[in-house]
């Protein structure tokens, strides 16, 4: 078991490579019809698989810094899934240098004209922070930080396979120190930046929070699928019930408290309703009623009502459910972040929305599997290993 | 064999000293059982004299009225509820340690969970006397309770924040005393078994609910206890959340921000730790716990501020940041005039204390310092008391209408009730030493096979 290694079939193969012919379909017949529509799609997949892989090494470096045993036995499915970062990165710079336009209302130059009748006095008062240049300056800093901190995370967890000891993970406990406390920083401003600034008039203190929490649930949601997936295939026969019950408690309890933040946010907002805040969700409450409220019903009342028992959490079939459940959740949550500031009230999920999805998916699913297969499935000279595949809970 | 022969190589030990559990029996009750040393009787008398003057503070404020203090039409809040929102953060460590750690199965909380939740009761208590004497006729307190309307009261305003504070704090206290009492109970029976003078033996015969120790008694204690972590779990976010809510909810620049709940939460952590960290550093010599109070116990809460003081920080920098983004004049001035502002110094006092100064415990000889750690944690007392203030106090101070604006500052009377209220927090804390046992005995025994410095040494070879 200790040195079996992920191996591709036909079918791992094959199906991302035709899932991503899908999404480029579905962007190609997009851009012919409605590109603002489109661009709004990809930037909503992008950012959202992105989240998740950004999640996947956020819980890896967790893992380090907090002396985490029981997760071992899955650490390299989080570990691979930050490997589509360099995909993703590099999606959401092209999406800003080709796209930003119709995505985001602040990089239209009129608006900081005096002379123009488009002069917006509020954002040119904001144009220290949103303008083009230092937007890509930050763009490429949290593609640096991201994949490189990634990359290096992982590539002393695979040398540690090499050479045993407990060097490469007191290294990776520094990496993994560095990195939560520069996340600290990005997760916040890279919300900022990718979501919050498309309504750019709007303001939020707590909104980088809140999508940080988002970020987090749908990436342990992804791992559970992913564990399960390699289960299933009989890769990970070292994973008990106990570490799904884990696994299964981070998104009960990551749900929550996704909720708790989006109550925070929006209870604070319409309690004081002042002008210049609640406009979010008044664009929101006229215009996509029902996807918000689906919104709080599928990432609230759905997770909390599957996941609450202690049983729920430990069986497979429960946690493929809740998984399921809590993607598609989150994904309609950040298309509830990006449309109402880019599409606008004409708003529609066809072919485009869920071809882009299917798309990404791909690409993610090809770049988690090819990293998955480069490594064995578990970190033999892990000085936790022994911990967690005893992990009886 | 040893139990615990998987436990990693790289957890240290956390239990030094090559105890039994006979020893710890012994060691752990000996502060119930022997004599007060003349430290704890210092310490005592020093509490007891600020409680004092505190009770004389408060009397004087009950009898002159509100008058009394330095709050003003303005600055409506101040002091008193500068103080109140300081002592519930500091119980936020316990349920903390109690409930989040529980679930996440973080062994050495079980050395420090039974005084960080006697310290959670206290504060809570310390944190009551603030708003109850603020209503200034305490003796029609009970009017915050939804009563029917022939007691006198009207019935209450659910919509009000002020209200759901009355709520969330209740039930914290309720639920605190109660998850603590629990785990109190089969430690009392041993400490009843041991008694050798029979009113002792009876007082803590009843304390004890008659534990037993049979495997049901041992089974019913393992079930409470998990639901009560449940309902603790939400309960630690929730209280300083509604706390928050008591400004967040209004439309004063520096109150209305929405990253309050969460951020309110992560300071009262970060301030409840830096509490537990000064009063376990003098226990643990006082008591003579050092080998079950370890260097490690210590290490790892300074993690825990370094992590809580840093989400603090991130907080401050994203609220100066929105209140400029933002672009609304009113936000950006409130937040200018907290940093450059006549109450400039208490900003900087709070930013040095909580943002910066932690920051040193990224340093392995500072955090593993028992010196350093324990002046940083009075440093992080006195910053979180700052953040309150400023947050308070400076947003009132000049608010919309300059010509109300004003500045406040604190009679003695005022500073007399807070002092008064450490006074109270140490003298409870003092007692319950002597009293109770101080560590979660039987928890703690449960994990010296995994975790005790012989068993340790076994399993490495």
């Amino acid at each position: 078991m200790m040195d079996q290694k992920f191996e591709l079939n036909q079918n791992n193969k094959v199906l991302p490579l035709v899932m991503i012919a899908v999404g480029v379909a579905a962007v190609a017949i997009g851009f012919m019809s409605d590109p603002t529509r489109t661009w709004a799609s990809l930037l909503i997949n992008n950012f959202y698989f992105n989240a998740i892989a950004l999640a996947g090494t956020f819980f890896v470096a967790v893992q380090l810094i907090a002396q985490s045993g029981w997760s071992v036995a899955v650490i390299r499915v989080p570990e691979a899934m930050g490997a589509f970062m360099k995909y993703g990165m590099l999606g959401m710079i092209l999406i800003f240098v080709f796209g930003h336009h119709d995505l985001y209302h602040w990089t239209h130059p009129e608006l900081y004209d005096k002379a123009s009748p488009e002069y917006d006095a509020i954002l040119a008062g904001k144009s220290g922070f949103l303008n083009i240049p230092f937007f890509m300056v930050r763009i490429i800093a949290y593609a640096l930080i991201w994949v490189g901190f990634t990359f290096m995370i992982r590539k002393r967890s695979l040398e540690e396979d090499q050479l045993g000891g407990v060097d490469s993970y007191r290294r990776k406990v520094t990496l993994g120190a560095v990195f939560i406390v520069l996340f600290a920083v990005t997760s916040s401003t890279s919300a900022w930046d990718f979501l919050m600034s498309i309504d750019a008039h709007w303001f939020s203190t707590l909104f980088g929070w809140y999508t940080f929490a988002g970020l987090f649930v749908s990436g342990m949601a992804m791992m559970a699928l992913l564990v399960l997936y390699l289960k299933s295939r009989g890769y990970m026969d070292h994973v008990n019930e106990s570490h799904l019950h884990d696994v299964g408690k981070f998104m009960f309890a990551f749900s929550i408290f996704w909720t708790y933040l989006w109550f925070s946010q929006f209870m604070l907002i319409w309690y004081a309703n002042l002008p210049e805040e609640v406009v979010y969700y008044q664009i929101r409450w006229i215009y996509f009623k029902k996807l918000w409220v689906a919104n709080l019903l599928i990432n609230f009342i759905a997770p909390f009502l599957v996941l609450m028992t202690r049983d729920a959490k430990r069986k497979t079939q429960v946690l493929w459910v809740a998984g399921f459940i809590i993607i598609g959740g989150h994904w309609l949550d950040v298309y509830l972040m990006v449309t109402p500031g880019t599409v606008g009230a004409h708003w529609h999920i066809g072919f485009v929305e869920i071809g882009t999805f299917i798309g990404y998916l791909g690409l993610f699913l090809f770049s988690t599997f090819r990293e998955l297969s480069k490594a064995a499935i578990v970190p033999k000279n892990h000085p936790m290993l022994p911990e967690s595949l005893e992990h009886h809970i | 064999m040893s139990h615990a022969s998987n436990e990693s190589v790289v957890r240290d030990p956390l239990i030094l000293g090559n105890k039994t559990y006979h020893q710890m029996t012994e060691e752990i009750c000996r502060p119930i059982e022997g004599k007060a040393n003349k430290y704890w009787w210092a310490s005592f008398i020093v509490a007891f004299t600020a409680m004092i003057w505190g009770i004389i503070c408060l009397s004087y404020t009950v009898g002159n009225g509100i008058g009394s203090w330095g709050a003003n039409k303005t600055v409506g809040w101040a002091w008193d509820i500068t103080n109140f929102v300081w002592w519930i953060g500091i119980g936020h460590a316990g349920t903390l340690i109690s409930a989040v750690l529980l679930l996440f199965r973080q062994r050495w909380r079980m050395s420090i969970n039974r005084s960080a939740e006697a310290m959670t009761i206290f504060a809570v208590v310390c944190a009551g006397l603030f708003p109850l004497f603020h209503t200034g006729r305490p003796w029609l307190d009970y009017w915050m309770l939804p009563l029917p309307n022939q007691f006198g009261s009207l019935w209450v305003n659910f919509n009000s924040p002020l209200l759901w504070d009355v709520f969330a704090i209740s039930t914290y206290f309720s639920v605190s005393l109660v998850f603590w009492y629990l785990g109190l109970l089969p430690d009392l029976a041993t400490v009843r078994d041991r008694c050798v003078n029979p009113t002792k033996r009876f007082i803590y015969g009843a304390l004890s609910f008659g534990w037993k120790g049979t495997a049901r008694d041992w089974h019913r204690f393992e079930e409470v206890s998990l639901v009560l972590a449940g309902l603790s779990t939400p309960l630690v976010l929730s209280v300083h959340t509604i706390v928050s809510f008591d400004f967040a909810t209004s439309i004063v620049p520096g109150w209305h921000t929405t990253i309050f709940p969460p951020y309110f939460v992560a300071g009262a952590i970060f301030s409840g730790f830096a509490m537990v960290l000064t009063l376990l550093i003098i226990a643990r010599k006082v008591l003579s716990l050092e080998q079950y109070i370890t260097m490690q116990h210590i290490e790892l809460m300074n993690k825990i501020i370094i992590l809580t003081g840093s989400i603090v920080g991130v907080a401050y920098i994203t609220e100066f940041f929105i209140a400029w983004y933002s672009g609304v004049e009113y936000e950006s001035y409130a937040f200018m005039n907290r940093a450059f502002g006549p109450y400039w110094w208490a900003y900087w006092s709070m930013m040095t204390c909580n943002v910066i100064s932690p920051q040193l415990f990224w340093f392995k000889k500072i955090r593993t310092s028992i010196t350093a750690t324990f002046l940083l944690s009075i440093v992080v007392n006195i910053g979180m008391w700052f953040e309150r203030f400023v947050i308070i106090v400076t947003s009132l101070h000049r608010d919309f209408l300059p010509s109300s604006w004003t500045m406040y500052s604190p009679t003695y009377i005022e500073v007399g009730i807070f002092v008064g209220t450490i006074g109270l927090f140490f003298t409870l804390f003092l007692i319950f030493s002597r009293v109770f046992p101080v560590i979660a005995l039987a928890e703690l025994k449960t994990i010296l096979k995994k975790t005790g410095n012989q068993y340790k040494k076994k399993s490495v070879l």
